[in-house]
């Protein structure tokens, strides 16, 4: 349930190096004291194993779409976000984790039968392939200071 | 008689995504497996064909959190195929690299991720800030953890995908006026970090079984450089050859490949290191730090954490010792391209990493081979979450449940490294 007077906020990960995600665990060395006050952690598998996804105000999404069950949650927590925001270079351009979309044949062979075995898809998407994306915050790992923006222009918008 | 199942999916605080499965049959545990679900990169392919001087850049984005062990690893096996020889003050900015990212990594496992467990509550977020104990450590936190970032952005540039270290040497280096407010910021958390060292010390579930430790030995208890691996069965090899005494198993349920060591399952990280190297530890760590240091070599899983918490004290005194003897200058340093084949091999937080990499004449990548630490302990994992269980059959379900995941923390296995790469021959 949604706690009144804060931003409800999700932050989840697909294929990456969750190097956003520990970007993110250092932000908070500087404003874990503002969040405590003005975020509802509502799902981070990171920080904490309590976690729902419905009802967020904003989703933080990092990493790129590399499967059909990937690209299906994503589209839930679409569902479930009033806006979504990439995060860091996998989620808004796919790179490097879409790398393999740029092997030649031999590489490609090569690494079929794990794509097969793995349900992975034939091509890694970027997170705007699969759903809509409200804001981007691009970097590898993801930019701090844009980050800090976007979420204060958030925290701003839902008047916390 | 019990017979039950364990299912958790998407386990939380740890690195990464994994589910487990347990099937347990009239006392008798049928299977446990650990299935890493993270995705695979293929960055062993990706690396192929590209200059072996761009190649650490690219290598290191296979993990977020241990980014600068990926990093410098990758530097030392290109710089031994390319017979490069780094300069003594480069090798002195990387072991201080490695001390910033271990501060840092350890203190997001144990603050982060364990603590909740012990203080009974789900997140560090929850901890009461008007209660004067959980509020101390929630200040302790965010500061360790701050301190371990400056040290790495002091040094490397960045905590995470660091810009300056460069195959050859470093890109900048640290000048006096930045160094000494990160002295004083190392200075100002040593007592938070004696105190995680008490709060680590006593560990009431005490779960033991014996495994082979494995870990890299350098004189200086350093993460960087050292001629040996070295096991508590008192064998030692030239780290070079650390490749050739692994045997690959195919996990067919993981996208990680597990690893046994001449033919037996072992355990590497922060329990194996101390339990096989504690008398290399920073003289001023083994003073502080003897009560807990006493508790070693030991054969509890649990103990992982404490090791954890003495391994960010021995980084803070060695850091604090450099920087204040040191004198760092520019230094040029310049690339001949060359072929031949090098080896890597350092202690990353979670254990020892090791790439062999393979250059042509004009100093691209032929081929890459890497062994991550998670995949080297997913075996040891799995037979240790099988004797907890059998050791504690007539536990609750839920209580057994608990424990697993506390143990399967306490190894704080990272699974963005342990799933990035190729094995064909599945069974």
């Amino acid at each position: 349930m949604a706690k009144k007077g804060k931003l409800r906020v999700g932050w989840f990960s697909f294929a990456c190096s969750e190097d956003s995600t520990i970007m993110m665990t250092e932000v908070l060395n500087e404003c874990w004291q503002e969040w405590k006050k003005k975020i509802d952690i509502a799902y981070a598998r990171v920080l904490q194993s309590q976690n729902e996804i419905n009802d967020l105000d904003v989703a933080f999404i990092e990493g790129a779409i590399t499967t059909n069950e990937d690209a299906k949650r994503a589209k839930e927590i679409r569902k479930n976000s009033k806006y979504v925001v990439a995060i860091g270079s996998c989620a808004v351009t796919g790179m490097p984790s879409a790398q393999r979309n740029l092997f030649d044949a031999n590489l490609k062979k090569e690494i079929k039968p794990l794509l097969i075995k793995f349900k992975h898809r034939e091509k890694v998407l970027a997170l705007k392939d699969v759903i809509k994306v409200d804001d981007n915050v691009p970097g590898c790992p993801m930019n701090e200071k844009i980050f800090l923006e976007v979420l204060d222009k958030y925290l701003k918008k839902f008047g916390v | 008689m019990h017979t039950f199942d364990i299912t958790m999916e998407n386990l939380s605080k740890i690195e990464g995504h994994t589910d487990l499965d347990v099937k347990v049959k009239n006392d008798k545990v049928e299977y446990v497996k650990l299935k890493i679900s993270e995705n695979k990169r293929f960055y062993t392919q990706a690396i192929r064909g590209k200059p072996a001087t761009t190649a650490p850049q690219l290598m290191c984005r296979i993990c977020g959190t241990c980014s600068i062990a990926h990093l410098l690893c990758c530097i030392q096996a290109v710089e031994n195929a390319m017979d490069i020889r780094p300069s003594e003050q480069t090798i002195l900015l990387r072991k201080l690299a490695m001390y910033g990212l271990y501060i840092r990594d350890h203190a997001l496992h144990l603050y982060m991720f364990s603590l909740p467990d012990i203080m009974g509550k789900d997140s560090i977020l929850d901890f009461d800030e008007h209660d004067e104990f959980e509020d101390r450590l929630l200040h302790s936190c965010f500061e360790v953890k701050a301190a371990g970032n400056a040290l790495s952005t002091l040094v490397a540039g960045k905590p995470v995908h660091p810009p300056f270290p460069a195959v050859g040497g470093f890109v900048k280096i640290p000048t006096k006026e930045e160094i000494r407010p990160v002295i004083k910021q190392l200075e100002h958390i040593r007592e938070d970090v004696l105190e995680l060292i008490d709060i680590f010390m006593p560990e009431k579930f005490d779960f033991t079984r014996e495994t082979n430790y494995v870990c890299l030995t350098s004189p200086d208890f350093n993460f960087y450089t050292g001629d040996h691996i070295c096991t508590s069965k008192k064998e030692c090899i030239p780290s070079e050859k650390f490749g050739q005494h692994l045997v690959h198993k195919v996990i067919p349920y993981s996208q990680a490949s597990g690893y046994e060591y001449e033919g037996e399952t072992y355990m590497i990280g922060a329990l194996a290191r101390v339990n096989l190297n504690e008398a290399y530890l920073h003289p001023k760590t083994r003073k502080d730090a003897k009560k807990a240091l006493d508790i070693f070599p030991s054969n509890n899983i649990f103990h992982n954490n404490l090791a954890q918490a003495v391994e960010i004290l021995h980084c803070i005194d060695t850091s604090i010792e450099i920087l204040k003897k040191a004198k760092f200058t520019e230094e040029k340093f310049s690339i001949t391209p060359k072929a031949g084949t090098g080896t890597g091999v350092v202690e990353a937080p979670r254990g020892t990493l090791y790439y062999s990499i393979d250059t042509d004449k004009t100093g691209k990548i032929t081929h890459a081979d890497i062994v991550v630490p998670t995949g080297q302990n997913q075996i040891n994992i799995e037979q240790d979450i099988k004797a907890l269980i059998e050791a504690n059959l007539s536990m609750p379900k839920e209580k057994i449940q608990f424990e697993i995941e506390k143990l399967i923390r306490a190894y704080d296995p990272c699974m963005s490294c342990a799933s990035h790469f190729l094995k064909i021959k599945w069974e």
